[in-house]
């Protein structure tokens, strides 16, 4: 039994939370709630349809796949910054002035403004003034994102891994300076080559920077808006149409704002799903750690 | 008084956050008289009884969405396989 004294005080100091909370995410949800059950016309000017547009919702052919696209989207993005990032994390200089410099220049694509970002890469990419449209056209290769699905793609891959790889590098980098040298000290004494230290001292000891780093990429991924709607806008076609993308079109370009807000509740359950497995293997990766590193199990 | 008529309430809606509402505010009062310990399910996750609160309801929400895709709108056998699976998740997870 808990034999801790009560004090309901603490209560008073999360009211402000709570109040802020329900402005800002209960208030709007339930209102999505209700708007997702009616054809709304105005204010005032609602009538009830049912299920009916989570029903037009879940059989929308374009809604598939861009939920396809933005699994695709986000599973890359894993692939290729999580394994990007520790290894510019293990490259890094571990002293001296060359720490602060590396830490400056990493940081700068995470200062600059998600919609800035689309922006530079517009021009960067550029087959007339660009210069990585122009090097790589002068190469040989035919290089066009605003018509051609596959350059859009890699285009947005190359942008969205010069902006957020070093984030995973940063968190990677801590993980690996809050190992002990008496670690690698004894890897030294027992002759371990440079993968067995990888392999057996640092990966174990930055998996719980790596879970975060992990789940962060995720959602940004998952929820990513600013970037593709400023660099390819969803196109060419609809190729790179993620599902933000296209909730916006639905709700203010169309204003659809019941298929929109049914569409946001299946939207809102499948972040929450993963967000909870993500969060349960963060807590299970914590919770095996310390029964393997101490007494408090 | 606060114009509330932008969020278009009706009275299934209005029932059905009621519902949730009444059922946090249940399992509050039973976590205040008989706290839930941890224990390890088949998930292999340990879980409080809020935990399996939280699994029932967010598995309810997407048994609902197959239901509607798959089968159709009549959501009553949806209820069902919900009220089925949050027993499931109490007793197993």
């Amino acid at each position: 039994m808990d034999t801790k004294p009560v004090n309901q005080r603490a209560w008073l100091m999360v009211a402000p939370v709570l109040v802020i909370v329900a402005f800002s995410a209960l208030i709007p949800l339930m209102t999505v709630v209700n708007y997702s059950v009616q054809d709304i016309f105005g204010p005032g000017e609602a009538y009830w349809v049912g299920v009916e547009w989570f029903q037009e919702v879940l059989r929308d052919r374009r809604l598939h796949d861009a939920l396809f696209r933005q699994f695709l989207f986000s599973g890359l993005v894993l692939l290729i910054e999580i394994p990007l990032g520790v290894a510019i994390a293990l490259a890094m200089p571990r002293s001296g002035w060359k720490v602060s410099l590396v830490l400056i220049v990493l940081a700068l694509p995470l200062l600059i403004p998600w919609n800035v970002i689309g922006t530079i890469w517009i021009i960067f990419t550029r087959p007339d003034i660009g210069l990585f449209g122009v090097a790589i056209n002068a190469a040989g290769l035919t290089f066009d994102h605003t018509a051609r699905p596959l350059d859009a793609w890699v285009t947005l891959m190359l942008m969205e891994v010069w902006h957020w790889t070093p984030l995973v590098a940063l968190l990677a980098y801590a993980g690996l300076k809050a190992i002990p040298p008496a670690y690698y000290q004894a890897a030294r004494i027992d002759g371990a080559g440079p993968w067995s230290v990888f392999w057996y001292i640092q990966l174990p000891k930055m998996r719980g920077v790596l879970t975060i780093a992990v789940l962060l990429r995720f959602m940004d991924s998952f929820l990513i808006y600013a970037e593709p709607f400023v660099l390819t806008g969803g196109g060419p076609g609809n190729t790179t149409t993620f599902l933000s993308i296209y909730l916006v079109k639905m709700a203010l370009g169309q204003f659809d704002l019941g298929p929109a807000a049914a569409f946001s509740i299946i939207y809102f359950l499948i972040v929450l799903l993963f967000s909870w497995v993500f969060y349960q293997a963060l807590q299970n990766v914590g919770r095996a750690d310390r029964a393997g590193g101490g007494p408090q199990g | 008084m606060l114009d509330l008529s932008w969020m278009a309430w009706t009275t299934p809606t209005a029932v059905f956050f009621a519902v949730i509402f009444a059922i946090l505010v249940v399992f509050g009062i039973l976590h205040a008289i008989r706290p839930s310990f941890e224990r390890v399910g088949v998930l292999g996750i340990p879980t409080q009884r809020g935990d399996r609160l939280f699994v029932s309801l967010l598995g309810s929400a997407f048994i609902h969405l197959a239901w509607l895709g798959l089968v159709g709108a009549s959501l009553w056998w949806a209820l069902g396989v919900s009220l089925v699976f949050a027993a499931a998740v109490f007793r197993w997870v």
